[in-house]
């Protein structure tokens, strides 16, 4: 086992593809730095966070980036998300078999506030128009930050999300929470909430990510193969089937689960009899208790979008 | 600006806009033909519920009107910041929100946005920023976060925050510098009745935010990294 949670972002996206078949776009020695943290005296970095480049996933030619939590927790600024863009927009002219995001993020890098902003719409975007090219985006989260923030939303754009139990998917993080409404409210300190509320298992449960995989670049990488050839059986493109079957699923948790306050009640709704030992569960044990208690796991997972 | 006003003045041939917990959706004409107007008001906190209703009644035009245009009304403080809303997955919801106008752009129907009042964050990139393309009222806002928030965040002093967005563009909330930055497309101060047909008329699906802000000064990077990337050469000097 290789930790992904403790690994940074050049030894992920090396673990992840196939031996020594990683080529970095826009490597740091370009010197390419954000232009704008200068004047908030604030380091910049040579790659500016994220790393971009093409490689081989089980032999199939694929573009990948991973972002770097370690800068500024991987916040998107004005090159940052302009190298996601190019990597896309690349994706589509190479027509590529698939584009793999390792999003560990705050969001948007506030010291570039504006431009930091538009740079996650134009992500976004982005994303949606490589779907549009037939060419499938797969999302990894295991780092220590998370993803959050206008990255959040990126991530549920994709195809097919895979999460460890130790990532964290969500919008604002607890800490922000706190700060506008109080402790009573969201206690950032309560890790262990803090993971029910955002952790893996729980996105795995309502449906915000399709796999859940063990702490370990290998389990990512076997599930990001997993996910490209799923994906490459199915439709890949947005389609109003898609946002028709989505929407439903969202009415049906905000009609379900909308009374809840507290996660472990929404997983014995579903029909998890013991939700407190839920948090202990290895991810191989926690995907089969949910495929045995829960009625939408029973089924062969459709699970691609 | 209050909606009600706001739609007097785009729509002289009249609308059946309606207001329901800061929702608003109708219809109005505009140059003799309908088109579908979807928002938000009062600066709505978007949280499940309203992203999830803007979401229902793009795909309602989507269903039943081919081809008809959408104008989206942004006035937003952004996602609502509840525990109850992240255990919920509010990310998915607004996802779903922008995912929709995604659809809807690729179907045919020409998207424009408006940002009427104030604009944040999230509840920004997934409705305005959606669009085929975003315009502004002058006395609009835009931003990222409060700068007190950001402050604590970013851990610069508040008071070097405020005095950059005097008139920094990565900083201050004016829709001006988003002009700059080609987050918007142009600023409507004149009749507003003539400029929304006018920006239906010129609406197309391409992402063009980062070309503008070269060619406008306001984010001098952003499209030349993408080209380098794209191209598999060196960013080109300024």
């Amino acid at each position: 086992m290789s930790s992904y949670l403790e690994a940074n972002a050049r030894e992920r996206i090396h673990g992840l593809l196939d031996d020594r078949s990683f080529e970095e776009f826009l490597p740091p020695s370009e010197r390419i730095v954000s232009p704008h943290l200068a004047q908030l005296d604030a380091p910049v970095a040579f790659d500016d966070g994220v790393v971009i480049g093409q490689g081989l996933l089980h032999g199939e030619r694929v573009f990948a980036a991973a972002q770097e939590g370690g800068f500024m927790g991987g916040a998107v600024g004005e090159v940052h998300g302009a190298k996601l863009v190019g990597l896309l927009q690349r994706a589509i002219a190479e027509n590529v078999s698939a584009v793999i995001l390792l999003l560990e993020t705050g969001g948007v890098r506030l010291h570039e506030a504006n431009a930091g902003l538009i740079a996650v719409s134009e992500v976004m975007r982005a994303v949606l128009e490589t779907r549009a090219a037939e060419i499938p985006v797969i999302v990894l989260i295991g780092g220590s930050n998370g993803c959050f923030g206008g990255m959040g939303i990126v991530a549920r754009c994709a195809n097919f999300i895979v999460m460890s139990e130790e990532g964290r998917l969500a919008m604002s993080g607890p800490e922000v929470i706190e700060t506008a409404n109080g402790v009573e409210e969201f206690d950032s300190r309560d890790r262990a909430l803090v993971w029910r509320t955002s952790g893996g298992k729980h996105r795995y449960l309502l449906g915000d990510c399709q796999a859940i995989v063990a702490d370990d670049i290998a389990a990512f990488r076997q599930a990001a193969a997993d996910a490209m050839h799923a994906c490459l059986q199915q439709e890949v493109a947005l389609t109003l089937a898609e946002m028709d079957a989505e929407h439903t699923m969202l009415a049906a948790r905000l009609q379900d689960f909308g009374a809840q306050s507290e996660p472990m009640e929404i997983w014995r709704c579903m029909g998890i009899d013991n939700p407190q030992a839920v948090p202990m569960l290895e991810a191989t044990e926690f995907v089969e208790l949910a495929r045995h208690s829960v009625p939408h796991f029973a089924a062969p997972q459709p699970g691609v979008r | 600006m209050e909606w009600h006003k706001l739609a007097a003045q785009l729509f002289p041939a009249g609308h059946t806009i309606t207001e329901q917990d800061h929702f608003l959706s109708g219809s109005a004409q505009v140059a003799g033909k309908t088109v579908a107007v979807i928002g938000t008001t009062n600066h709505a906190p978007i949280g499940v519920e309203i992203a999830l209703a803007q979401a229902q009644a793009v795909l309602h035009v989507v269903h039943n009107y081919p081809q008809r245009p959408i104008l989206i009304l942004v006035d937003t403080q952004g996602q609502r910041l509840r525990h109850r809303d992240e255990m919920l997955g509010i990310n998915s919801y607004m996802a779903h929100l922008g995912k929709c106008i995604e659809l809807a752009r690729r179907s045919r129907h020409k998207v424009i946005g408006l940002v009427y009042d104030q604009a944040l964050s999230g509840g920004f990139i997934t409705s305005g920023m959606m669009a085929d393309a975003c315009y502004a009222l002058p006395q609009s806002t835009i931003r990222v976060m409060g700068l007190a928030a950001m402050a604590r965040i970013t851990k610069v002093p508040e008071d070097r925050l405020t005095e950059l967005a005097k008139d920094n563009p990565v900083f201050a909330p004016g829709p001006d510098n988003y002009l700059r930055m080609g987050g918007i497309e142009a600023i409507w101060d004149g009749d507003l009745a003539t400029q929304l047909p006018e920006a239906l008329a010129e609406a197309n699906t391409v992402d063009r935010r980062a070309e503008l802000g070269l060619a406008r000064g306001g984010r001098k990077l952003a499209q030349r990294v993408v080209e380098a990337v794209v191209s598999g050469t060196h960013v080109r000097a300024a």
